[in-house]
């Protein structure tokens, strides 16, 4: 057994205070580190988009399209986006169970008696879904550029960019669930699954919406995803100019305030 | 270092039900102290450190720690304590080494600063061959050192240790205290600590603070509670059938003697001082006609202590959650 003392303790270093800012780097740097010691997370986050890619992409050819129907190549233009929205839904709206994890094992309760602000563990963990989710869509996009997908060079960056904001707000509410219902663990998956896929089906990444009902339309005006799909599809498109960028980037940001603001806020709740 | 005025915790459950999980405790913990705080599960020892730790807001009353309330500045509360909580603290999915540098860096260290911190305390903590070792891979033995080390990153002036041994072995548990002890002596550190471990609190505590039902019903050392609260006791076994009824009037005529109990040919009782009555309980026995096959002086054990305090016995709970602890 060791009997090594312990030298120079930092009580005599007088430890600096830290900002806010870089409170948020530490938390974020914390979080991405296993995700890039061990990126299987993010390979196997891949699998689900490629066979939609595969099995459901080819039964689009001729169903979508205003006027009969598009071509096998044109179809990519329209379902590529959609599945990076939905890569970014499926990746972050599940991360709260990380989190969850780590309120089990007693990892988040230690972090909450240090003098990390409390804000920042929420918002650093939040934009580190940017990392993974943003790799998965460039490979993405990678991967289908030799089946005839155009990214245009100016649009892809900017609807990059676009999922990373959707992807911070959809972290941070999933993590304020996860923080919610702490007592009830298995209410975590329940709700996530229940809200899932209205937002997933009522966005019209998988099937149009000009076919469905009028209720459905309505509907899908209030799923901020519904607007972000659209804006992704015109992004890679090179059409930057199109009122549907403006109305997804106001999509994103907007669930992006509120998640941070409704996680933030849970977590502050948590210790009432 | 401590001060607590009126301390209490109340958890509403439902519309209907509200957990008074720690009702108006007073507690006075000078610098340097180690103390046990000591109660069943759900008695409200858990609750308390929460609360002093900032995990949990009080309902009423005031907590000073450190020299700073605990509801007025919690940020300060936490810059100048040390916490190891009941859970494992480090990130199962991060390295061992990682945490500790990232705890050094949370206490404002500089990069440096914060690694050779974290050759310090891995040499110290016996885990430097594991320092690149995922958490989840480690043991509980060494996940339990582990957060030893998170908790003592800053050198914190205040220790608070919630069932630091919980689930370890004895070897294991034997290992963390000398860790923890010797940690201590160099440091200079309060340790608050909160276990159902009776042995524990015996050996390791200087003072001992028994909590039941949210409150405080007993505060002093080890030794104090038990001399005071419980006494010593004799177990006495009779050798020839049928003679235990003589024996126990022997022993109610010991000055001092209570508590008198006979179950088949065994009487025990309580005395004041069990080394001195034996060899006279023995002697009086044999000269009565009724010899004794085996005579025992049986120290009093903080089970006892809690058994005399409250009419139960800690062990009878200890594996109990309660409603108060499912609440917090």
């Amino acid at each position: 057994m060791s009997t090594a003392t312990i030298d120079a303790p930092t009580r005599t270093l007088t430890p600096v205070r830290r900002s806010w800012l870089s409170d948020v780097w530490l938390v974020m740097t914390r979080e991405l580190r296993p995700v890039v010691r061990e990126p299987f997370s993010v390979v196997f986050g891949l699998i689900q988009p490629l066979v939609f890619l595969g099995l459901f992409g080819p039964l689009l050819v001729g169903s979508v399209g205003e006027t009969g129907g598009l071509s096998s190549t044109d179809v990519w233009q329209w379902f590529v986006p959609s599945i990076l929205v939905m890569t970014t839904l499926f990746g972050t709206s599940t991360t709260g169970s990380n989190l969850q994890f780590e309120m089990q094992t007693g990892a988040h309760e230690r972090l909450l008696v240090t003098p990390l602000s409390r804000s920042s563990q929420l918002v650093g963990r939040s934009l580190k879904e940017m990392v993974p989710l943003v790799a998965q869509a460039v490979i993405l996009v990678l991967v289908m550029l030799p089946f005839g997908f155009r990214a245009d060079p100016v649009g892809a960056p900017i609807g990059l960019a676009m999922l990373a904001v959707l992807g911070v707000g959809l972290g941070s509410l999933s993590y304020a669930l996860a923080i919610a219902v702490r007592k009830q663990e298995w209410m975590f998956w329940a709700v996530q699954q229940t809200v899932l896929f209205p937002l997933l089906i009522l966005s019209g990444m998988l099937l149009p919406l000009e076919t469905g009902p009028h209720w459905m339309k309505v509907a899908s005006a209030f799923d901020p995803l519904r607007w972000v799909v659209e804006a992704e599809r015109a992004l890679f498109a090179g059409d930057l100019t199109s009122s549907a960028v403006a109305a997804g980037w106001l999509a994103a940001v907007l669930t992006a305030v509120v998640g941070l603001a409704v996680g933030v806020r849970t977590l502050l709740r948590s210790t009432d | 270092m401590i001060q607590t005025r009126g301390l209490t915790k109340d958890f509403v459950v439902s519309s209907s039900e509200t957990v008074h999980a720690v009702r108006g405790i007073d507690l006075d913990i000078a610098p340097g102290e180690l103390v046990a705080v000591l109660g069943p599960n759900g008695a409200g020892k858990s609750t308390t450190m929460r609360m002093l730790t900032t995990l949990v807001r009080p309902t009423s009353g005031s907590a000073t720690v450190a020299g700073v309330d605990v509801v007025a500045d919690p940020a300060a509360v936490r810059r100048n304590i040390g916490y190891v909580g009941q859970g494992n603290g480090a990130g199962h999915q991060q390295r061992a080494g990682d945490e500790l540098t990232l705890q050094g860096r949370v206490y404002g260290l500089d990069r440096a600063a914060a690694q050779r911190r974290t050759a310090e305390l891995l040499d110290a903590l016996d885990l430097t061959a594991l320092a690149r070792r995922k958490v989840s891979d480690l043991s509980g033995g060494q996940r339990r050192r582990l957060d030893v080390a998170l908790g003592l990153v800053h050198a914190p002036r205040l220790l608070f240790l919630d069932e630091p041994t919980t689930g370890l072995d004895p070897h294991n548990r034997a290992n963390l205290w000398e860790h923890i002890s010797r940690l201590r002596t160099e440091h200079d550190m309060t340790i608050v600590l909160t276990t159902h471990y009776l042995d524990e609190a015996d050996t390791m505590a200087e003072r001992v603070v028994v909590v039941d039902h949210g409150q405080i019903i007993a505060d002093d050392t080890a030794d104090g509670l038990k001399r005071t609260l419980a006494g010593d006791r004799v177990v006495l076994t009779v050798a020839v059938g049928g003679t235990a009824s003589r024996v126990a009037s022997i022993v109610e005529a010991l000055p001092g003697a209570r508590d008198v109990t006979i179950a088949g040919d065994r009487v025990e009782a309580r005395v004041a001082d069990a080394g001195a009555a034996v060899p006279e309980l023995v002697l009086a026995a044999s000269g009565a006609g009724a010899p004794l096959l085996e005579a025992l002086a049986v120290r009093p054990t903080l089970d006892d202590v809690f058994l005399a305090l409250t009419g139960r016995s800690l062990r009878d709970g200890a594996d109990t959650t309660t409603t108060e602890e499912a609440a917090a």
